[in-house]
């Protein structure tokens, strides 16, 4: 470490003193929901984060451990009389933890790939390490199960292919669309580049439809999400700064992203945690969030016709809210746009903004825990009777789909995008 | 502290995974809604009236205080373990267990929310009325331990009457039921409603039998604005004077309507002085002629605005103004001393005005709010604790309020209890010889003073 680290949670000291410890977040919190102890809450980690500032219990597991269960899904957030953001109190606890104890092997193996694309390109390298995570899956023919420890693997997962090549190298940086038309920066993020590239390729196929030019910036990293659920702030940063410098390459009308995930990391965690914590890097983050936007809202903005564009063939579809899309207050564009699609019936499920379980690393850790949040999910999704539950995160698409086939149901679940482009890319 | 054995026979009765000691959960089963903070020595969950009793006949052996634990959103204290112990958490116990609509009773545990309560009973097309603010995450034990109010309580009253029987494990372990489910009743001393309110300190409830009502018809939302607390004050009195008891009667005062105006903006005319949230309820034909009704008995108090609601998400922007207080409160200072005082509702304008005078003397911002239809004002002293001397000047000026409220035959607690916060008041309402019969009470339950120790009675 060359810089000298600051305490995390002189950060949020004045956000912890935001709560009066009224316990509103207990209806709200998914964690709590799953765990029913107070620990979990959000009111719960407030006040350890507090006792943690002052020193006054020590750094045992039993922190780590409360601190692990949250999904950083900002429900508490939104419904806190007080605006307490737990969500960036736990995110500096943990990093704070990380700094004193060390990060867990499996952290460092995260953040030793989440910081290496040449690495995340080797699939199989990619999915041995982030596999809970991104993949859920190791091929038992790497070996890798032997380099990293991986007690997490359960054997019911239900996981998604890996594909057989990245998005971004199926396609050159920049793509030309009409002169005159907008120039957008696409973030990819490594969900669609390595799991679920027909979110790509069509949302793509929207915005060449638009007339757009659209640039896939090749060094362009991840988020860095997964690193910032272990506490591990330095790898975020250090991606951080590489997204910067890639996204800032072109000059572009917007940066967008496919990924309600990403999207959150650059349009809100980057300039609230890394801004706070690298004063030097504030500015040019905000700058990034500014540009940021979702292709959902893009689409809506630049005057996607559904009507026009949109699929005939008859399907009712239900619509999840992605946590990082309801605390953007990313709800109504995207439902605008399935409802003016033809042949699309939208019926909304009870608690369409609860969520889903997944909670990045919340995930691995607690992989009953979540799926036992994820299961009132499946039960809602199931209750509409639609034909397919669509949504604007492909890492809510994962969590979706493992719940509704663990409860042995055949809904499909889609991007947003892959409903609009159906019809043009056919 | 907790020895070797004791935490080993908790451990038999309740399982491991439902017994805590680290430091974790000793922080966060040690506050509460009042930011006071006590770490316990242990915390149980049992999931039984039996475990409960166990802990209980263990506890009287050993000597160990127990303090029973709902969700913790309590505002004076009442689960805190304040001189170390046991806090024993009833959230496990969270079963409905039936809900006869022959008789229109239900039967539930207490660790129950609410809420869950309130929606699974509507389903059914029966309604539980009582509405503590905190009805989305409060337990429906810790609702009747604190005899729980809400806006609603005008029409309809407050948790204790709703409660017909109880089972109760009483401080030495002994499980009892009180009351039962039949409409009349008269056998005995009425230990139903002696429990009720008694805040954790003379018995643990285990099972809860309420009484449930249908759900009303239909209902009416309106917003009316004053030029005057007083006009907003006589408003109530006339419309209870004309025979319309309205399910709700909400107001707030000048100074909360300028901190709800200031953060929101929600456009209130310039002469605003004062707000009535009225709700009437039942019938639909009835509702709108009593919305009539009222309308015209109030217009010459100074009316400055009324709105209705047409539906029910026009009614969820009315109340909206209404919910959006407390958030916005905090823009005042930073530190709040929540009173929840009742005088009879006549009074209201009269101790609005000695509040008035004591906010001037003591040059602390005071806000009111709260259930003027049934005279139970919430006042907010906000102070900056870390101003020096604010601290003490609160204490005093919540004394001084106190005593405004006793002096127009009111009381000091109207919804939250005594707890620690108030304790050391009490003596202000209640005379030496009523304070020796509720301790003769409390000692003749439990004689060891081991079930929710320190609490209530000083
Ligand atoms: C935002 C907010 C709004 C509120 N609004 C209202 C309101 O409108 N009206 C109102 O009346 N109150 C209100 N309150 C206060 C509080 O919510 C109520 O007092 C509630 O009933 C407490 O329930 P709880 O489950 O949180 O109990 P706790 O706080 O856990 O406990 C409260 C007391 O009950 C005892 N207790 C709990 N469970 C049991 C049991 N099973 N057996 C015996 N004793 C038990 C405890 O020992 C303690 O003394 C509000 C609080 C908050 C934070
Ligand atoms: S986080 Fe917010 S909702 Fe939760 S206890 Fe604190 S103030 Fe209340
Ligand atoms: S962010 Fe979500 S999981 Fe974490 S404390 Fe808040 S509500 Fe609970």
């Amino acid at each position: 470490m060359t810089k000298k680290q600051t305490d995390p949670l002189e950060r949020v000291a004045q956000d912890m003193k935001k709560c009066v410890k009224c316990g509103a977040c207990r209806a709200n919190c998914p964690a709590f929901s799953t765990f029913q102890r107070e620990p979990a809450t959000a009111r719960g980690k407030v006040a350890l984060a507090q006792h943690l500032a002052k020193g006054d219990i020590t750094l045992d597991d039993g922190t780590y451990a409360a601190m692990s269960k949250c999904l950083l899904c900002g429900s508490c957030v939104d419904k806190c009389p007080n605006q307490v953001p737990t969500d960036e109190i736990v995110i500096a606890a943990r990093e704070a933890l990380a700094q004193r104890r060390g990060l867990t092997t499996f952290h460092k193996a995260v953040g030793q790939v989440i910081r290496n694309r040449k690495l995340m390109n080797f699939g199989a390298l990619a999915a041995a390490v982030l596999g809970p995570i991104f993949f859920r899956k190791v091929p038992s023919t790497s070996g890798l199960r032997l380099r990293f420890p991986m007690p997490f693997l359960g054997g019911s997962r239900h996981v998604p292919q890996i594909a057989k090549k990245p998005f971004m190298k199926r396609h050159p940086e920049v793509i030309k669309g009409e002169p005159g038309k907008p120039t957008i920066v696409f973030f990819v993020g490594c969900m669609t580049n390595f799991v679920y590239t027909e979110i790509g390729e069509a949302t793509l196929a929207l915005f060449r439809h638009l007339g757009c030019t659209v640039i896939i910036p090749q060094g362009q990293q991840c988020c860095g999400l997964p690193g910032m659920s272990g506490g591990d702030l330095n790898t975020v940063r250090e991606l951080a700064e590489q997204n910067l410098e890639a996204l800032e390459k072109y000059p572009a009308d917007y940066v967008m992203t496919a990924c309600a995930t990403c999207g959150g990391a650059l349009h809100k965690l980057y300039p609230l945690v890394i801004g706070k914590r690298n004063p030097e890097l504030k500015e040019r983050l905000q700058a990034l969030a500014d540009r940021t936007v979702d292709a959902a809202v893009l689409l809506q903005k630049l005057g996607l016709h559904p009507e026009e564009t949109g699929a005939a063939e008859g399907m009712r579809i239900t619509y999840h809210d992605p946590c990082h899309h309801r605390t953007a207050g990313i709800a109504k564009q995207p439902r605008a746009l399935l409802k003016e699609t033809p042949g699309l019936e939208l019926v909304e499920m009870e608690g369409a903004d609860r969520c889903c379980g997944l909670g990045g690393t919340f995930n691995v850790y607690h992989y009953e825990s979540s799926l036992d949040i994820n299961a009132g999910k499946s039960a809602a999704i199931i209750e509409t009777g639609a034909d397919a539950v669509v949504t604007g995160c492909p890492g809510c698409i994962m969590q979706l789909s493992d719940g509704l086939k663990q409860a042995g149901d055949k809904t499909r679940v889609l991007h947003t995008v892959e409903l609009l482009a159906r019809k043009i890319r056919s | 502290m907790l020895d070797a054995t004791v935490l080993k026979q908790l451990t038999d009765i309740v399982g491991a995974e439902n017994i805590a000691t680290g430091a974790q959960d000793l922080i966060c089963y040690g506050y509460d809604a009042t930011q006071m903070e006590f770490l316990p020595d242990a915390v149980v969950h049992p999931d039984s009236a039996e475990q409960v009793s166990r802990i209980l006949k263990l506890a009287n052996e050993v000597k160990l205080p127990v303090f029973p634990r709902g969700a913790g959103s309590g505002f004076t204290g009442g689960a805190l373990p304040k001189g170390g112990g046991i806090v024993l958490v009833t959230t496990r116990m969270n079963r409905i267990l039936r809900i006869d609509i022959d008789n229109l009773v239900a039967e539930v545990e207490p660790g129950v929310v609410t809420e869950a309560f309130q929606m699974a009973v509507e389903k059914l097309g029966l309604f539980y009325p009582p509405d503590p603010a905190s009805l989305k995450f409060s337990t429906l034990g810790g609702n009747v331990a604190e005899c729980a109010g809400g806006p609603r309580a005008v029409k309809y009253g407050v948790t204790k009457d709703f409660v017909m029987g109880l089972e109760v494990v009483l401080p030495t372990g002994a499980i009892i039921r009180t009351g039962g489910e039949t409409v009349k009743g008269v056998v005995g001393y009425d230990l139903t409603k002696l429990l009720c309110g008694s805040e954790g300190t003379l018995g643990v409830i285990t099972k809860i039998i309420f009484k449930l009502l249908p759900y009303p018809d239909a209902k009416k939302t309106m917003l009316t604005v004053f030029d005057s607390i007083d006009g907003a004050a006589r408003a109530v009195s006339t419309i209870i004077k004309n025979k319309i008891i309205p399910t709700t009667l909400e107001f707030m005062d000048h100074a909360t309507l300028t901190c709800v105006e200031r953060r929101f903006n929600l456009g209130m005319p310039d002469s605003a002085r004062a707000v009535l949230l009225i709700e009437v309820d039942g019938d639909r034909d009835l509702i709108e002629k009593q919305a009539g009704e009222i309308h015209k008995l109030i217009e010459p108090l100074g009316l400055v605005q009324f709105r209705v609601a047409k539906d029910a998400a026009e009614s969820e922007e009315l109340w909206k103004v209404r919910r959006l207080v407390s958030p916005s409160l905090r823009d005042v200072n930073p530190d709040k001393f929540n009173e929840d005082i009742v005088v009879p509702r006549s009074k209201v304008p009269d101790v609005i005005r000695r509040i008035e005078v004591i906010q001037q003397r003591y040059d602390i911002p005071i806000v009111n709010f709260g259930h003027a239809g049934d005279g139970n004002i919430h006042v907010n002293i906000m102070i900056d604790k870390s101003v020096p001397g604010q601290l003490e000047k609160a204490h005093e000026a919540i004394k001084e309020v106190f005593q405004a409220a006793l002096d127009l035959g009111g009381t000091m607690s109207g919804e939250h209890g005594v707890g620690l916060a108030k304790q050391p008041y009490i003596p202000m309402e209640l005379n030496a010889e009523q304070i020796t019969a509720m301790k003769a009470i409390k000692s003749a339950l439990d004689p060891n003073n081991i079930l929710n120790p320190g609490k209530m009675l000083p």
